[in-house]
C-alpha cells in the first residue's frame, strides 16, 4: 500500500475581490497529523472546502491519493473521511440510521457496519443516543455524530475541518483525544485550526496559513528550534503589584535571566538565556526566595506561539 | 523568514502502532448509490412534517370533493367517464403541482439552507447521483400522494357508479398524470437547484405551476393568436381530456357546437393538444428541465 497523500497545486479561490487562497502550494505525504492552523478568515476551510469539491477553485487543483478531487471526486473521496463545517443530519434519521446511510454509500457490508458503527458511536461518547432522532440533539452532540461519520469507514486520510467547534471544553479535550488516538493507524489527518494550542497538542506537524498565504509547513519541532533558537521564557505571577524597580535591582540580576519584560501588574514574562531544566528549577527557587510575592511560576507559550503571533500579525 | 511554498516535511512523526482496521468496502457503482440514497431520502420523506402535510392535504380535498358530490348530487356521478373527468381530471394536476412543490423545490435548495448537503458531499458520490437519487425519493412520495387521491375518488366511484364502473379512460388518465408529475417534478427540482433558500424556491415553482402558465397561456392563444404548444398548460389538458366526454375537453382540435336548443347556438373551435402532442411536450419538460436541474447542480457551490 502506498502512503496516504494530499496535495495542493496552486490552488486559489476567489470569491469576488477577496482572495481567500492565493496559490496554495502543498504535498504531505504518510501517515502523520498536520495542523492547518491559521486566524479566522485565513483561507482554510476554503482550502478544505476544494480539497472535498464542495466549491470550485479559482485556479489550481487539488488532489488526495495522487486522484485529482476536481476530475473525479468520488474516487478521490473514496479513501476519506471529511468533516467540514458543521453539517446537519436530516433530522428524521437516528445517529445509527445516518451511519447507516454513509456506510451503505461507501459500501460497507452489513456485517462491517452493525460491528463499526456501535464502536464508531462509543467513541464518540454517543453510544446511549444511537438510536434517538438526530433532530433534537445540540450542536456539540450533532459534531460528534459527523465526527463519527468521518471515522466509520476507517478512512485513510482525514480532512477535519475545526473538528472542536462548537464543543464544550471537555468536548474539545475528548476529540482531541480521539484525533490523538486515530494517529496509530496508517492514516493522515489534515486538521485545520485557529486555536495554536490545539495544533500544537495534536499534530506532529503544522502548515501555517495567513490571509489566504501559505506561510510554511514543517514539523512542530522544527518550527520550535528554528524560530525560538532554543530559548525559553517563564511568565511569573505576583500576589502584589512590582514595580519596575524592584524587577530591576532583584529579579534581573539572577543569573540566566536575558531579558524581562512586563505584562501587567502582576506579571512579568522572563526571557532566559539558557534554557535548561536545571538552570529553570534553580530559577524557581531563587525567584520564589526574593520575597517579592512570586506565587506563579508557568514556562510561557511555546516558539510556535510566537511564530504565530508574529507571522500573523507581520500579515504578507 | 521561512516561507516555504512548496513545503515537503520529510519527518514522518507520530507513534505507529497497528495498522488500520481493514474495513472491506468497495464503493458501490453509481446505479448503486443513486438506490441506495433514494431509499434513505424516501424514509426520511416518510417521516417527515412535509409527508404528514402533503397527505392531509389530499385527504383534506378527498373530503370535500366527497361532501360536495354526496350533497349536491350533479348529474356526472351516472356517469363513469363524466364523473372520473370532472373530478381526477380536475383535481388531480392541482394534485401533482402541490407534490412538486412540497417535495420538490425544497430538495435541492433545503440542502443548502439546512446545512444537510454538507453531510452528503463530503461522501464519495457524484453530484449527479444525490440530484438524481433526490428526485426519484421526491418522485415516489409525490407519486403516494397521488394514488391516495384516485383511491379516495375511486372510493367514492364504486359508491355512486357501482364496484366495476371502472372507465379504462381512468389508466391511461393516471399514466398521463404521472408524467405531468416527472415534469413539474424536474422543474421544481431545476428551480430548487437555482436558489439557496427553499422559501423562494417553493414561491416561485408555486406561482409558475398554479398561476404563471395558465395566464401565459391565455396571452400567448388570446393576444398573440398561436398555439401555446410549449405551454405545460396546454399540454397537461390532456389528462383530464382523455376522460372527458364534453366535445370542448377533448383532445386535438375539432369544432363543437355549443349553447342554445335545435335551432340556435354556435360552432367553435378548440385547440387543445392531441394526446401525443400533449405527451411529448410534457416529456420534453422533464427532459429539459431534468437535465439542466442538473447542470446547474453540477456547478453548485457548497459555501
Ligand atoms: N462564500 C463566500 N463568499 C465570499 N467570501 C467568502 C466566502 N467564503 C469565504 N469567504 C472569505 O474568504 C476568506 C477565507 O474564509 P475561510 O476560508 O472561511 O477562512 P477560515 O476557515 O480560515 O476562517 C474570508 O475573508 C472570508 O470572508
Ligand atoms: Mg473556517
Amino acid at each position: 500500500m502506498t502512503s496516504p497523500s494530499i496535495r495542493a497545486e496552486g490552488l486559489t479561490k476567489r470569491f469576488g475581490p477577496t482572495l481567500a487562497l492565493d496559490r496554495l502550494d502543498l504535498k504531505i505525504e504518510g501517515s502523520k497529523c498536520v495542523g492547518f492552523l491559521g486566524p479566522n478568515g485565513a483561507g482554510k476551510t476554503t482550502a478544505l472546502k476544494m480539497f472535498t469539491d464542495m466549491i470550485f477553485p479559482t485556479a489550481g487543483e487539488a488532489f488526495l491519493n495522487e486522484v485529482s478531487v476536481q476530475k473525479d471526486r468520488k474516487r478521490a473521496l473514496a479513501a476519506c473521511g471529511v468533516l467540514i463545517e458543521t453539517p446537519e443530519i436530516y433530522p428524521s434519521l437516528t445517529p445509527t440510521e445516518a451511519l447507516q446511510m454513509v456506510g451503505k454509500l461507501r459500501g460497507l457490508s452489513d456485517a462491517a457496519l452493525a460491528d463499526r458503527i456501535p464502536g464508531v458511536l462509543a467513541e464518540v461518547k454517543m453510544g446511549e443516543w444511537a438510536n434517538k432522532k438526530v433532530g433534537k440533539f445540540s450542536k456539540g452532540m450533532k459534531q460528534r455524530i459527523n465526527i463519527a461519520a468521518a471515522l466509520l469507514p476507517d478512512p485513510e486520510i482525514l480532512l477535519l475541518d475545526e473538528p472542536t467547534t462548537g464543543l464544550d471544553p471537555r468536548g474539545m479535550a475528548e476529540v482531541r483525544d480521539i484525533i490523538r488516538g486515530l494517529k496509530r493507524g496508517q492514516r493522515l489527518i489534515f486538521m485545520s485550526s485557529h486555536l495554536l494550542a490545539e495544533v500544537s497538542d495534536v499534530c506532529d506537524e503544522v502548515a501555517l496559513l495567513n490571509r489566504g498565504k501559505l506561510l510554511f509547513y514543517d514539523t512542530i519541532s522544527n518550527v520550535s528550534t528554528q524560530f525560538a533558537r532554543g530559548q525559553r521564557a517563564i511568565d511569573v505571577g505576583f500576589s502584589r503589584p512590582i514595580d519596575d524597580a524592584t524587577l530591576g535591582t532583584k529579579l534581573a540580576q539572577l543569573t540566566g535571566i536575558a531579558s524581562w519584560e512586563r505584562m501587567d501588574p502582576l506579571r512579568v514574562r522572563l526571557k532566559l538565556s539558557g534554557g535548561t531544566d536545571g538552570s529553570i528549577e534553580r530559577l524557581f527557587s531563587e525567584v520564589a526566595g526574593l520575597g517579592v510575592g512570586a506565587v506563579r511560576f508557568q514556562e510561557s507559550a511555546s516558539a510556535l506561539e510566537e511564530v504565530y503571533m508574529t507571522q500573523v500579525e507581520r500579515g504578507d | 523568514m521561512v516561507a516555504n511554498p512548496v513545503a515537503s516535511s520529510s519527518v514522518a512523526a507520530g507513534p505507529q502502532g497497528g495498522g488500520r482496521t481493514a474495513i472491506a468496502a468497495t464503493l458501490p457503482g453509481t446505479l448503486d448509490q443513486i438506490v441506495r440514497l433514494t431509499r434513505f431520502q424516501f424514509r426520511d420523506y416518510l417521516r417527515s412534517r412535509r409527508f404528514i402535510l402533503m397527505f392531509a392535504i389530499v385527504g383534506v380535498i378527498g373530503l370535500i370533493l366527497t361532501s360536495v358530490v354526496g350533497y349536491f348530487r350533479p348529474a356526472f356521478i351516472s356517469d363513469p367517464l363524466a364523473f372520473y373527468g370532472s373530478l381526477w381530471g380536475g383535481g388531480v394536476p392541482f394534485v401533482v403541482v402541490l407534490a412538486a412543490v412540497i417535495y420538490g423545490a425544497d430538495a435541492i435548495a433545503g440542502e443548502f439552507q439546512n446545512k444537510t448537503g454538507y453531510f452528503l458531499m463530503g461522501l464519495p458520490i457524484r453530484r449527479i447521483t444525490v440530484y438524481t437519487g433526490k428526485f426519484i425519493a421526491a418522485f415516489l412520495a409525490s407519486l403516494a400522494a397521488v394514488a391516495l387521491f384516485a383511491a379516495i375518488l375511486v372510493a367514492n366511484g364504486a359508491y355512486y357508479l357501482g364496484g366495476n364502473a371502472l372507465p379504462w379512460q381512468l389508466g391511461e388518465s393516471f399514466i398521463l398524470a404521472v408524467v405531468y408529475l416527472l415534469a413539474v417534478l424536474a422543474a421544481a427540482m431545476m428551480f430548487s437547484s437555482m436558489f439557496k433558500t427553499s422559501s423562494y424556491a417553493t414561491l416561485l415553482v408555486a406561482l409558475l405551476f398554479l398561476i404563471g402558465f395558465s395566464l401565459l397561456q391565455a396571452v400567448v392563444s388570446g393576444l398573440a393568436n398561436i398555439t401555446p404548444w410549449f405551454v405545460i398548460t396546454y399540454a397537461n389538458t390532456i389528462i383530464g381530456g382523455v376522460l372527458s366526454n364534453s366535445c370542448e375537453n377533448q383532445p386535438g382540435m375539432h369544432t363543437c357546437k355549443v349553447g342554445g336548443g335545435p335551432g340556435g347556438g354556435f360552432s367553435i373551435t378548440v385547440n387543445n393538444a392531441t394526446i401525443p402532442e400533449g405527451a411529448a411536450i410534457m416529456i420534453a419538460y422533464f427532459l429539459l428541465t431534468a437535465v439542466a436541474g442538473i447542470f446547474l447542480f453540477e456547478r453548485e457551490e457548497f459555501s
